[in-house]
């Protein structure tokens, strides 16, 4: 498996009035051809403006790519312009993303015909007949019954479940390589969510498609990913193959989080331990660790030096931690 | 994993479907005044079209012999100073009023709904430029500014048209830059540059249709205003010149003989009324029906 995406030491700051917040501040990752792969952390930890850097969809201002590189088929793309032709080939067409909220994410006016026919004739220069055929068939691939009737259907005679299955097929309509989910199941209820998340892994699996899932749902994560990438404060904590972080969690937040999940095959009255305080205000952040004031393991290193770089552990586990967290 | 694994159908998702249009329809023909007032606009286009059919005599036809008639069988509403047909007049007036005030209005929303997507889109200085010209606009009364330009362009049709279409920029360039503002917001829009669509396909494709239901509003209630200001210029004297067959010039060709000839003011006074009141109906009908917010207001 070759390297298809690869971000590396990528900064997204905005600029507010009330301070620079480095949303994004270091982040580097990659994905493989036909992987899965996770994107776990709180809410405002970075990951959905992680993604949006990648495409360039960031708003300019407050928000700016302050440095890095995401290098994609040998370019980096954030040389092009941010509405340049190169730019708009890649968005949809090689890397499509699909969008937390099914039920703002279509245009209110537009049939979903029309939506899905338009991203074929951007990309792949269908005449309207064959696009409207292919749009067809993607509707009914993603389940939507009486797929040749309903294309004419506006967006607000959609269910969000339906919707996001529109949304998956729009994603999917151009054969991209890789497909971004920005939590894609956070708005719809749970048995959807299932259901949504299967359809898209059948469907990363048949398009040869590479799957970045950005989520705070761990059992999602659990599920499907290959390799997670843990977020914390705009920067990767740690990350390793899937049975790593859920078997062997090796930095102070990632054991935090499991430790809040509920399980059921615990002794009942297990109390759920919480991460104590509150995610930090990214605004004028300390050079610190950003997790030290939670971190029941910090000692003295962590007071007086920057937050350390990702260090390997074993195979492919990162962690950037000074401690040693197996010793406690 | 899973080993029974078929594609979820749902079919309880599925919504009963509702037709916007049938919605729209009968909120639209709920009231009467409206109905009466799309009545009245209907029959004033008809009549701009085939007004050589429906007027009895040629309204410039002058017959010096018969001035000032009173109303008689000939003459339904009286002859004017110079022997013309009131009547044929009222009846021709229509074309120029609603020629006037469609082309006026197409000048005025076209530039105007441009200069408000471009400014709403790309934000920043060229807002700025945009709203700051709109401000100096909307700084001057639409009629004072009207005036202005046809005192300087001098009268004629032409340039009655100009005038009023450079005066009304202003509010449609303000509604449809609002209109972006907060279309461009939404979480589609975001997708829609996800999927690789560039500037001019978002503005034109994705934004302006979702900015049309208050400007189609405003452009029906503009046909109105803009009728009564092509009238007041036309009055005013620095409008249409009296030898076109026009309600405004009409009126101040009356209102000397006002006394003893009531019908030559009144007439086109009466037209331009009803004309002005159907338009300001239907479009707040058509505000009522397209927006559920304001729905039940009059």
């Amino acid at each position: 498996m070759s390297v298809l995406l690869s971000v590396n030491n990528l900064k997204t700051w905005f600029k507010t009035d009330r301070g620079l917040v480095r949303a994004v501040d270091g982040v580097s990752y990659y994905i493989s051809e036909r992987e899965i792969i996770g994107l776990v952390g709180e809410s405002g930890c970075g990951k959905s403006v992680s993604q949006l850097s990648v495409l360039q969809l960031i708003p300019t201002p407050p928000g700016e790519i302050v440095s890095g590189e995401v290098i994609f088929d040998g370019h980096d793309l954030l040389k092009f312009p941010a509405n340049g032709p190169e730019m708009r080939s890649v968005r949809g067409g090689k890397i499509a993303m699909i969008f937390q909220e099914p039920m703002t994410s279509l245009n209110p006016v537009l049939t979903i015909g029309r939506q899905l026919t338009e991203m074929l004739e951007l990309h792949l220069n269908m005449d309207s007949e064959a696009a409207r055929e292919r749009a067809i068939e993607l509707l009914n691939l993603v389940g939507i019954p009486e797929a040749a009737s309903r294309i004419d259907d506006y967006p607000h005679q959609f269910s969000g479940g339906m919707r996001q299955r529109v949304m998956i097929a729009m994603a999917l309509s151009c054969n991209p390589k890789i497909l971004i989910a920005d939590e894609p199941t956070t708005a719809v209820d749970v048995t959807t969510q299932a259901q949504l998340l299967e359809l898209m892994k059948d469907m990363v699996v048949r398009f040869n498609t590479s799957l970045i899932i950005v989520t705070h749902n761990l059992g999602v994560v659990a599920r499907y990913a290959q390799r997670i990438y843990v977020m914390y404060a705009g920067r990767i904590v740690e990350s390793g193959i899937t049975k790593d972080i859920f078997g062997n969690p090796r930095h102070p937040y990632t054991i935090g989080l499991l430790a809040c999940v509920p399980r059921l095959d615990e002794p009942r009255g297990r109390k759920l331990v919480p991460i104590v305080g509150l995610p930090p205000n990214l605004i004028n952040m300390p050079p610190t660790c950003a997790f030290l004031p939670r971190c029941p393991y910090r000692i003295e290193r962590c007071q007086q030096e920057p937050w350390p770089e990702l260090r390997l552990i074993d195979g492919q586990h990162y962690t950037s931690c000074h401690v040693d967290t197996r010793e406690k | 994993m899973l080993e029974k694994r078929t594609l979820p159908t749902d079919f309880t998702e599925m919504l009963p479907r509702v037709s916007e249009f049938r919605r729209f329809r009968r909120v639209f023909f709920s009231r009467r005044l409206v109905v009466f007032g799309l009545i009245v606009i209907l029959a004033l286009i008809v009549t701009a079209i085939f007004a050589p059919f429906i007027a009895p005599y040629n309204p410039y036809k002058m017959d010096l012999s018969r001035k000032l008639l009173q109303p008689c069988r000939e003459h339904i509403l009286g002859t004017d100073s110079l022997g013309r047909d009131t009547l044929s007049r009222v009846i021709y007036g229509t074309r120029t009023s609603l020629m006037v005030s469609v082309i006026a209005i197409g000048i005025a929303g076209s530039i105007g709904m441009t200069m408000g997507l471009l400014a709403g889109y790309f934000g920043g200085i060229t807002n700025m430029v945009i709203m700051r010209f709109t401000d100096a606009l909307m700084s001057f009364p639409m009629i004072l500014l009207a005036m202005v330009v046809a005192a300087v362009l001098g009268g004629g049709l032409k340039n009655v048209i100009i005038a009023l279409g450079v005066g009304m920029i202003a509010p449609y360039c303000r509604l449809m830059c609002g209109q972006v503002l907060s279309v461009k917001e939404n979480d589609y829009i975001t997708a829609g540059r996800a999927i690789g669509a560039s500037n001019l396909r978002m503005m034109l494709g994705h934004i302006l249709p979702n900015c049309f239901p208050p400007l189609i509003v405003l452009l029906t209630l503009m046909m109105g205003t803009v009728i009564l200001a092509e009238a007041s210029l036309s009055f005013l004297g620095i409008g249409i010149t009296p030898l076109t067959a026009a309600w405004g010039s009409m009126v101040n060709d009356g209102y000397k003989y006002l006394l003893t000839h009531l019908m030559l003011s009144f007439a086109p006074g009466l037209a331009i009324m009803l004309v002005v009141f159907a338009f300001n109906m239907v479009g707040d009908g058509l505000r009522d029906a397209l927006d559920p917010r304001l729905r039940g207001t009059l």
